[in-house]
C-alpha cells in the first residue's frame, strides 16, 4: 500500500503543477455536477431559462478539458513522470474526458427540455429526477474519491450504477407502454427516453471515472467484472 | 518479491554480501539474472548497484579489503569456487565500462586482443572472420572497415563504446556487464547503444546499472531497485515504473528523494 500523501518532489514546482491538474479537475467535475442538476431541476420545473443557462456553460467546461490537455501534455514533455505520477496525468487525461462527456449530456437533456416545453406534461418525467439524484450522488462520490486519492468507498458507489440502469430499464418499458396508448404520446416520450439513456450514459461515464481512480491509487484495475443492468436491447423483442 | 523460475535464471545471486573493509556495502541479496534479458539495477549513488554488478565477474577482487560472502552461481556453478579461474570465468561474463576504454592499439587489435590471447582463432582468417562478426554485432563494422588498422583511441565517444562492447563480444561471453554505458555519450550515441543493447539480448544476458530511470525502461525487461546496500524491489521493468510496490522505489523513480 502507498501511503496516502507522498512527500514533495525535489524539483518543488513539479508538485505545483501535478496540484494544478487535479484542482482542475475537481472545478470540472463539481461544474458537470451542477450541469447535470440544473438539467434535471429545469426538466422537472419545466424552466427553460434554466435549460438555456445549462446549453450556454457547457462551453465553460470544454474549455477546461482543453487545459487539462495541453497541461497533462507539456508534463509528459517535460517531467516525464514515472510510477504514481505518470498514473495521476493519465488518470487526469481520462477523467477530464468522462466529465466533458458527462457535460455534454446535460446540455443534451437541456435541449431536450426546451423540446418538451413546447408540449403538454407527460407523467413519467416523475421518475427521471429520481434517476438523475441517483447520477449525481455517483459523480459526487468518484469525485470525492479523487479528491482524498481515496478508493476505499468506491467499489459501493461504482455498483450503485447498477441501480441508475435498472430504473433506466423500467422507464423504457413505461415509455413504450405510452407511446403504444396513444401515438400522439411519441414525440415527448422518444425526448424523455433519450433524456433518461443520456441518465444512463451518465453514470457509466461516472463508472468510468472511479475505475480510473482505483487504478491511480492501487495502481491496478477494480478486479470485479463491472456492473451491467441495462438490458434493453433485449427488451424490445422479449 | 517475485521469483523468477530457476531454469530461466541464468545468475543467482543469494545472500550476497559486500564489505569494503569494516564498512558494509550490500546486505543480503537475492537477485537472479534471467536468460536472454535485459536486467537493470537502479538506485541513487553508493546505494550498491555497482558494487553488485561486479560481484557478478569477480572485479571486487582486484579492490583492496573487499570481502564478497554468500553465494553467486552462473549456470549453477559456484563463481567464488577457489578452484575457478577468474579469467575464464571474465572471458564467459564480459563487461563495459562507464567511459569508453579502448586499448591504445588499432581498431583491429582492441577487438582481436581477447580472441588471441584465448587462443580461439587458428588462422589469421578465422581472427579476421571474429573481429568483423563482432564488429558488425556492434554496428560500428561499416564506419570502420576502412580504417582497420588506425587507433581506436580515434573514434568518437560512442564509436568508441561501440568498440569496447564489440572488444567484449569477441570472446563469446555469456553475459555482457554495463556499468552506465552511456553516461558519458551524448544522445545519439545512447541511442545506437540501446539500440544495439535491444538486438544483443538475443544472444547474451545484460546486466545494466544506470543512473537514467528513462534509460532502465527503455531496454530492460527486469528492474531491481537498490537503496543503502539492500535490494529493495525486482521485477518486470514496466511494473517497477508504473506501480511499484515499495514506497521507496516509488520516492526514487518519481523524484521524491535522491
Amino acid at each position: 500500500m502507498m501511503p496516502q500523501k507522498a512527500p514533495d518532489h525535489i524539483v518543488k514546482s513539479f508538485d505545483d503543477e501535478l496540484r494544478k491538474l487535479r484542482e482542475q479537475i475537481l472545478a470540472m467535475g463539481g461544474r458537470a455536477e451542477a450541469q447535470l442538476a440544473d438539467a434535471i431541476t429545469a426538466l422537472a420545473k419545466r424552466d427553460s431559462d434554466k435549460a438555456v443557462r445549462v446549453i450556454e456553460s457547457d462551453k465553460g467546461i470544454d474549455a477546461i478539458e482543453m487545459t487539462v490537455a495541453q497541461d497533462s501534455l507539456k508534463i509528459l514533455a517535460l517531467r516525464q513522470p514515472m510510477a504514481k505520477d505518470l498514473r495521476e496525468v493519465v488518470a487526469a487525461i481520462k477523467i477530464s474526458s468522462d466529465i466533458e462527456r458527462i457535460g455534454d449530456y446535460a446540455k443534451n437533456i437541456a435541449k431536450r427540455t426546451l423540446q418538451l416545453n413546447q408540449q403538454a406534461p407527460l407523467k413519467p418525467t416523475g421518475s427521471i429526477p429520481r434517476m438523475g439524484d441517483l447520477a449525481i450522488k455517483l459523480i459526487s462520490a468518484v469525485l470525492s474519491a479523487y479528491a482524498n486519492d481515496d478508493a476505499d468507498g468506491l467499489i459501493a458507489a461504482w455498483r450503485s450504477d447498477e441501480s441508475i440502469d435498472e430504473m433506466y430499464n423500467s422507464l423504457f418499458r413505461e415509455l413504450l407502454t405510452y407511446m403504444m396508448e396513444d401515438p400522439r404520446n411519441i414525440g415527448a416520450s422518444t425526448h424523455l427516453l433519450f433524456i433518461a439513456k443520456n441518465i444512463e450514459r451518465i453514470g457509466d461515464h461516472a463508472t468510468n471515472i472511479a475505475e480510473t481512480v482505483h487504478f491511480l491509487v492501487h495502481g491496478k484495475p477494480i478486479d470485479e467484472t463491472r456492473p451491467k443492468g441495462d438490458t434493453t436491447n433485449v427488451a424490445i423483442n422479449g | 518479491m517475485n521469483a523468477i523460475s530457476p531454469t530461466l535464471a541464468k545468475m543467482h545471486g543469494r545472500k550476497v554480501t559486500v564489505h569494503y573493509g569494516s564498512k558494509q556495502a550490500l546486505f543480503d541479496v537475492d537477485l537472479d539474472v534471467p536468460e536472454r534479458m535485459v536486467t537493470a539495477l537502479i538506485g541513487p549513488s553508493g546505494c550498491g548497484k555497482s558494487t553488485f554488478l561486479r560481484c557478478l565477474n569477480r572485479m571486487n577482487d582486484v579492490i583492496d579489503g573487499c570481502k564478497v560472502g554468500g553465494e553467486i552461481t552462473l549456470d549453477g556453478q559456484d563463481i567464488y569456487d577457489p578452484k575457478l579461474d577468474v579469467v575464464m570465468l571474465r572471458a564467459r561474463i564480459g563487461m563495459v565500462f562507464q567511459k569508453p576504454n579502448p586499448f591504445p592499439k588499432s581498431i583491429y587489435d582492441n577487438v582481436a586482443y581477447g580472441p588471441r590471447i584465448h587462443g580461439m582463432a587458428g588462422t589469421k582468417g578465422e581472427l579476421d572472420e571474429i573481429v568483423r562478426g563482432s564488429l558488425e554485432k556492434a554496428g560500428l563494422w561499416k564506419e570502420v572497415k576502412e580504417r582497420l588498422d588506425q587507433p581506436g583511441t580515434g573514434l568518437s565517444g560512442g564509436q568508441q563504446q561501440r568498440l569496447c562492447i564489440a572488444r567484449a563480444i569477441a570472446v563469446s561471453p555469456e553475459v555482457i556487464l554495463m556499468d552506465e554505458p552511456c553516461s558519458a555519450l551524448d544522445p545519439i550515441a545512447t541511442a545506437k547503444i540501446e539500440e544495439l543493447i535491444d538486438e544483443l539480448r538475443e544472444n547474451f544476458t545484460i546486466v545494466i546499472v544506470t543512473h537514467s530511470m528513462q534509460q532502465a525502461a527503455r531496454v530492460s525487461q527486469k528492474t531491481a531497485f537498490f537503496h543503502l546496500g539492500q535490494l529493495i524491489e525486482w521485477g518486470d521493468t514496466e511494473q517497477i515504473f508504473t506501480s511499484p510496490k515499495d514506497e521507496r522505489t516509488q520516492g526514487y523513480i518519481t523524484g521524491r528523494f535522491g
